[in-house]
């Protein structure tokens, strides 16, 4: 099984004519999601040309491509100034999943974007995140899918470069995965770590959880209470910015140290009091991911 | 990005926020020439992007305009935690009968503004937060109404007892969160807000910071970047699109991702060695991009060593092969340089890499040592 996704997505890509969203939709496909529509608004009626031909309707809005197509997640790779409003619209459609990949979207419009679609139920991934990918089954956003191979290991991360690497390595070692979830690297986003350790928690499938976190914010210290208190799984961490200077953003519009708070030391310190086997350098993820298994 | 309290004041006052007038000065001089005009007793104030300034002694009262001249050449230059004062500001000096906390900002867990007051004014919010909460009243506002008026009057209420405040009060709340939006912030503070010995309240401190992802669609508050404070590398680095952070140590890091440009420095710290600073390229592999990064990373007078780790999920290895490659013909490199590649068509880019005059890694851990080993020798 697989958490969030599976094969019975059927995807809409809002901004398909972009640039990224073109490029990324033909990816998509090759690895097997099933792409139904694509939203440009002023380009209804016009079709994407997948990879192996096969035609993609664009329609002008959210409703009109679900109305027609029965899509139940959507993907967006509008630019920052019309992503928070392409999320609310997704919201409004019927959807049930949200998957917003773009960069740099105004933060005070995405608290309401957030409000907006908890209201009707649907749940946002992201923005400023990589997607998800359940191997062998679907893939929704930018994670490339030759690195990622069917297991038992369930792993979400707030990060996207550092979330391959560790693939890579499970992979290498033989451990496969059920689903990876990058959740983003934005002050606000839709799915915290607490949402994915429950959904790897329920997922049978799923034998253990690789959970990689940042500086900034203090999502994995609840995190780790939360496993704590509720997950039977194996867990492994790993927490990225042991270096990072306070007050300063480190890349990510998250990743910061405010006053004295978000620190990488709180953080490995909650997941070691909570039972969460830590990685001291990304290299030793997968190994104690297969100790735990074994 | 953090804008000075000056900056923060224009925008309050254009939200309506009672504030007092103030101008800004660069020399004793000026200072002098500004308080003569307001008369009185006036305040000089450090304009440095850090808190702390009263203790540093950068915030002075003067009785006369000659004493606004001393104390503005003993602030003018000097330095707050690192930082360079440039400019003071010169504001006419107020009869304060009480002091207030009213802050503002975005809070990640309810992923709303969160309102923040006490009656404790001129304190540090989150010291007071952290040993005495039962002194601050919170409010969560929903994005999508905005301040309602019961919630203004209510966050008021916790700070006065005398109608005629907690109705003033309530609406500087109000006007405060309005500057908020308006201004795109991610915070946003008046502490002190003061009620006068006439029965006033007014901001005679402000303080903002505004979330990066809104300057594009607000040029009036973009212009309030002051990048004199920071290293030239930095403002060259946000210039060329690139996420950089200065930092002390002598390994020079080029990372494609910000979470991977993060492990990448505390692996270099792991091995023993200090990095000197963050660098995350982003996806792109175009070669102006690798070449504006060498020639941050190559300024510095600490590096002593470059390390590229790239992961090539979407970024296609060889892409940034050829970067890398065009890079070096461009500029001269008298560094050692060290380069992992890993991912899509990696045999290709280490080929190019090859032809070019590198060698390249496949694993993180190695050609971290390799730079540590480097910039020590």
């Amino acid at each position: 099984m697989s958490i969030f996704i599976d094969k019975d997505t059927k995807l809409v890509v809002q901004g398909i004519t972009g640039r990224d969203g073109s490029f990324h939709t033909r990816q998509m496909m090759e690895y097997g999601t099933q792409v139904v529509a694509g939203v440009t608004p002023g380009k209804g009626g016009q079709t994407f040309e997948g990879p192996d031909g096969t035609a993609v309707p664009i329609f002008n809005g959210m409703d009109e491509a679900v109305a027609a197509t029965g899509a139940n997640t959507s993907v967006i790779y509008v630019p920052p100034a019309f992503a928070a409003n392409a999320v609310m619209e997704a919201a409004d459609s019927g959807v049930k999943l949200v998957v917003a990949i773009t960069e740099g979207v105004p933060v005070q419009a995405m608290a309401r974007a957030h409000a907006f679609a908890r209201d009707r139920g649907v749940r946002v991934i992201g923005p400023n995140c990589p997607g998800i990918i359940s191997p062998g089954k679907s893939k929704v956003g930018i994670l490339p899918g030759q690195i990622v191979a069917e297991g038992p290991v369930g792993l979400v991360s707030r990060s996207g470069t550092l979330t391959y690497e560790a693939v890579l390595q499970l992979t290498n070692l033989g451990l496969g995965q059920t689903t990876c979830v990058g959740i983003g690297g934005d002050p606000l986003i839709g799915t915290n770590f607490v949402d994915c350790l429950a959904a790897f928690e329920a997922d049978p499938d799923t034998k253990a959880i690789v959970m990689i976190g940042e500086i900034g914010g203090t999502d994995e210290q609840e995190a780790a209470a939360y496993v704590k208190a509720n997950v039977s799984k194996p867990v492994v961490g790993f927490i990225a910015g042991q270096t990072a200077p306070p007050g300063r953003r480190m890349g990510h519009a998250g990743a910061i140290i405010s006053g004295s708070a978000g620190t990488a030391e709180e953080k490995v310190r909650a997941f070691e009091e909570n039972g969460i086997a830590v990685a001291k350098r990304p290299i030793d993820i997968a190994g104690l991911v297969q100790s735990a298994l074994a | 990005m953090n804008i000075h309290e000056y900056q923060a004041k224009e925008r309050f006052r254009a939200a309506g926020v009672p504030v007092p007038p103030g101008e800004i000065a660069t020399t004793p001089e000026e200072a002098e020439a500004i308080a003569r005009r307001f008369g009185g007793t006036v305040v000089v104030k450090a304009q440095v992007h850090s808190g702390g300034r009263g203790k540093a002694g950068g915030v002075k009262l003067a009785k006369s305009p000659e004493e606004a001249r001393e104390h503005a050449s003993r602030i003018l230059g000097m330095e707050i935690k690192g930082l360079k004062v440039m400019k003071v500001l010169v504001t006419p000096a107020e009869e304060i009968a009480t002091e207030a906390y009213v802050g503002v900002l975005m809070d990640r867990k309810t992923q709303a503004p969160m309102f923040m007051v006490s009656a404790e004014g001129g304190i540090d919010i989150e010291e007071v937060a952290a040993t005495k909460p039962e002194a601050i009243r919170k409010l969560r506002v929903d994005p999508r109404y905005g301040m309602l008026p019961h919630q203004g009057y209510w966050l008021a209420n916790a700070l006065y007892d005398d109608p005629g405040l907690v109705k003033q009060a309530s609406k500087v709340i109000t006007q405060l969160y309005q500057a908020f939006v308006d201004s795109g912030a991610s915070m946003a503070e008046i502490n002190p807000m003061i009620s006068t010995t006439s029965g006033e309240v007014k901001a005679i401190d402000a303080k903002m910071s505004i979330d990066d992802s809104e300057l594009f669609r607000r040029p009036e508050v973009a212009a309030m970047r002051d990048t004199s404070d920071e290293p030239p590398a930095e403002t060259k680095a946000r210039d060329a699109g690139l996420s950089f952070v200065k930092l002390d140590g002598n390994v020079g890091c080029c990372v494609n991702g910000a979470g991977l440009a993060m492990a990448t420095m505390d692996l270099v710290k792991y091995y023993g060695g200090e990095p000197a600073n963050f660098l995350d390229i982003g996806g792109s592999s175009n070669p102006d991009k690798v070449i504006a990064a060498l020639e941050i990373i190559t300024a510095d007078p600490n590096v002593k060593a470059i390390l590229f780790n790239i992961f090539g999920g979407i970024t296609r290895c060889d892409d940034v092969a050829n970067g890398i490659a065009e890079a070096a013909k461009r500029i001269d490199i008298k560094l050692p340089v060290v380069i992992r590649l890993t991912g899509t068509n990696e045999e290709q880019g280490i080929k190019i890499l090859a032809d070019a005059g590198f060698s390249a890694f496949t694993s993180m851990d190695e050609v971290v040592q390799k730079a540590v080993e480097l910039a020590k020798a």
